[in-house]
């Protein structure tokens, strides 16, 4: 690389790392949501059937959480990487 | 017998419809001279926009029809699927969206193929796009027709047609600017109709879903508001499904083309998250509307009207909101329809120039008028196949290919589009066999399944149950998926990649920086027209 400085060098690479475990963090919290609901529906039906209220059971509760929990999600990354992120970037290539 | 339910109303608001997008695609097609602008729209959309058009590209008349009319009759399984289409998108933002953006141009090949070898690569790749689009556009098509001649009493014949010249017209001529804003409206209008008969319902509930949760539970028992095995049987083919949907859609590669369209990763991150909140509350609503549904038309009516249970929500609308209101759900379905086959056609035409013309038959010999030529060509042929096929496959039972397309991006797409961003050792060899062995997989699975086999062929359970080839999965995901995942380790540690392994950093970079940044001087000025020089 043309014009890289070993400082320069270990900034980007500490960003990606960085981006890395956020964004890896995120997938798998993800994934574990989703994938602990389709569980419940698959092997415990009757849990998700629980009725908490008149109108209201377990999977009515949770299943419009799943879809809430993924836009806070995507909320909390584009906020991280918008703004954090972005910044730390561009202030380690001015550094060099 | 399906009953047309055609309406002066409804005709009055297709005509509208056809007159904006038409005019929109004669504004776009006098600015359409590049492939930059026929394939992104020249980077000018705005991140907003982006946002309502990634909504309006993925939501299909399923998620308001289909998924209204499941939970009609079925309750809260109908839900499955619309959380299944949602939980994909925050897998494209975290971990596809800043790879794809930054280091590719027009087509998610460009990521898989960027240190690989590009022909054998991009050869597989466009294997694998095209069987996704083919099996979704199919779906899509034939369900079209369908819907058309229950909703406006045209003939499913006329119906395929019309559909298919205004999405050839929207694509030849305008591209990607269209097809974008023939998106955003139809989203704009689907989010509108959606809030409007939503809010009509609640207004009998007092403002209470869970009155009306209660009031559908009174009438046909708890059990609408529990999870049941009716609309997903099996309890590995629910996850299977979940698989499919949640990876599948992070590959859909009419979704993925859209990140090239806005200015920035900044502006790309932001349009997802805006897709993401679209297309939540809008799933939120159809759960609302199916329930409505449910107690205030009634599921035997739903389907005595036919369509099998995809009137559900138009005849709510009647029942809460007029003849009007029910006319302009009709047009929003359309209109909901058309963008998703013309962004479906667009994608499958960049694989076809952009990849295969370009970078395989050409190798980045051709011009950016040529280009333009092939696309347009391509436009016209898959435009003409869509109908064709549309038209042979007339009252057959196609459903399953759209869960099929699902399972084929997430088998054959997601894996080597994972690898190529974040293994170094991944090869050209391991990239072309799980991409082969992801679509071979899911199509040979699913034809051995109860999904063909019962379903579609029409055979008893019993006598396949005992064949030695029998799959009893009726999602080929969770089989498909991991095999691809293993082959293409296998083969890659099979073999080696010295180029591959030394442009890895350089790719890194890239990611983090985008084209511009500082690996750009490593990378060489990304060429116009061809990306292929940059692995050579």
């Amino acid at each position: 690389m043309s014009i890289s400085s070993n400082a320069l060098e270990g900034g980007l690479t500490a960003l990606a790392r960085s981006r890395l475990t956020v964004a890896a963090s995120l997938s798998l919290t993800m994934i574990a949501i989703y994938f602990g609901f389709m569980g419940l529906f698959a092997f415990a039906k009757p849990v998700l059937g629980t009725m908490l209220a008149p109108g209201l059971s377990l999977c009515i509760l949770l299943g419009p959480m799943v879809i809430i929990s993924s836009f806070l999600l995507c909320l909390v990354y584009v906020y991280w990487a918008n703004n954090v992120f972005d910044r730390n970037v561009k202030s380690t290539l001015e550094q060099a | 017998m399906m009953q047309s339910q055609t309406s002066n109303i409804s005709i009055a608001f297709f005509f509208a419809f056809m007159a904006v997008t038409l005019a929109i695609t004669y504004w776009a097609a006098k600015r359409t001279k590049t492939t930059e602008t026929f394939f992104a729209a020249g980077g000018e959309i705005t991140a907003w926009q982006n946002g309502w058009a990634l909504a309006g590209d993925f939501l299909s008349a399923a998620a308001l029809l289909g998924i209204a009319g499941i939970v009609t009759s079925n309750g809260f399984d109908g839900m499955v699927y619309s959380i299944g289409w949602l939980v994909g998108w925050p897998i494209i933002l975290f971990l596809i969206v800043e790879p794809l953006r930054n280091v590719g141009k027009f087509t998610f090949a460009d990521v898989v193929a960027y240190r690989l070898s590009q022909r054998p690569v991009r050869s597989a790749a466009a294997i694998g796009t095209l069987a996704v689009i083919s099996f979704y556009l199919i779906a899509q098509m034939v369900a079209t027709g369908a819907l058309i001649k229950l909703l406006f009493g045209i003939p499913y014949f006329w119906s395929v047609v019309i559909v298919g010249t205004a999405m050839l017209i929207y694509v030849l001529f305008g591209g990607m600017l269209a097809t974008t804003w023939v998106q955003v409206v139809k989203a704009v209008l689907l989010m509108a109709g959606g809030a409007i008969l939503t809010i009509l319902v609640l207004a009998q509930f007092q403002m209470n879903p869970m009155r009306l949760f209660a009031a559908a539970a009174e009438r046909y028992g708890a059990n609408v508001l529990q999870p049941g095995s009716r609309v997903v049987s099996g309890q590995w083919d629910a996850i299977s499904l979940g698989l499919g949907l949640m990876f599948g859609t992070a590959a859909m590669p009419h979704i993925l083309m859209r990140v090239y369209t806005v200015k920035d990763v900044k502006a790309a991150r932001l349009s997802i998250l805006y897709a993401t909140g679209l297309i939540g509350a809008f799933h939120l609503m159809v759960f609302v509307i199916g329930f409505g549904a449910m107690v205030i038309v009634g599921p035997e009516a739903v389907l005595k009207a036919g369509g099998g249970g995809n009137m559900a929500a138009p005849l709510l609308a009647r029942a809460v909101g007029g003849n009007a209101f029910f006319g302009f759900i009709c047009a929003v379905a359309f209109a909901t329809m058309l963008a998703v086959v013309a962004g479906l056609t667009l994608s499958g035409v960049a694989t076809l120039c952009h990849d295969i013309w370009a970078n395989v038959i050409r190798v980045g010999r051709a011009t950016e008028r040529e280009q333009l030529t092939v696309a347009r060509a391509a436009t016209i042929i898959i435009a003409i196949l869509a109908v064709v096929l549309g038209i042979l496959f007339e009252g057959q039972n196609v459903a399953f290919m759209a869960g099929l397309a699902f399972s084929v991006a997430c088998a054959a797409n997601f894996p080597s589009l994972v690898l190529a961003i974040g293994w170094k050792r991944f090869t050209t060899q391991g990239a072309v066999a799980s991409i082969l062995v992801g679509t071979v997989g899911s199509i040979v699975l699913i034809c051995l399944s109860p999904t063909v086999q019962v379903d579609v062929l029409g055979k008893s359970m019993a006598d396949i149950a005992g064949a030695w080839w029998f799959v009893p999965l009726k999602n080929p995901a969770i089989i498909a998926m991991p095999l691809s995942f293993v082959v293409a380790i296998a083969v890659s540690l099979a073999t080696a990649e010295l180029d591959a392994d030394r442009t890895f950093r350089e790719m890194q970079r890239r990611i983090l920086l985008g084209a511009s940044g500082p690996a750009r001087a490593a990378a060489g000025a990304r060429e116009e027209g061809s990306v292929s020089e940059l692995s050579s």
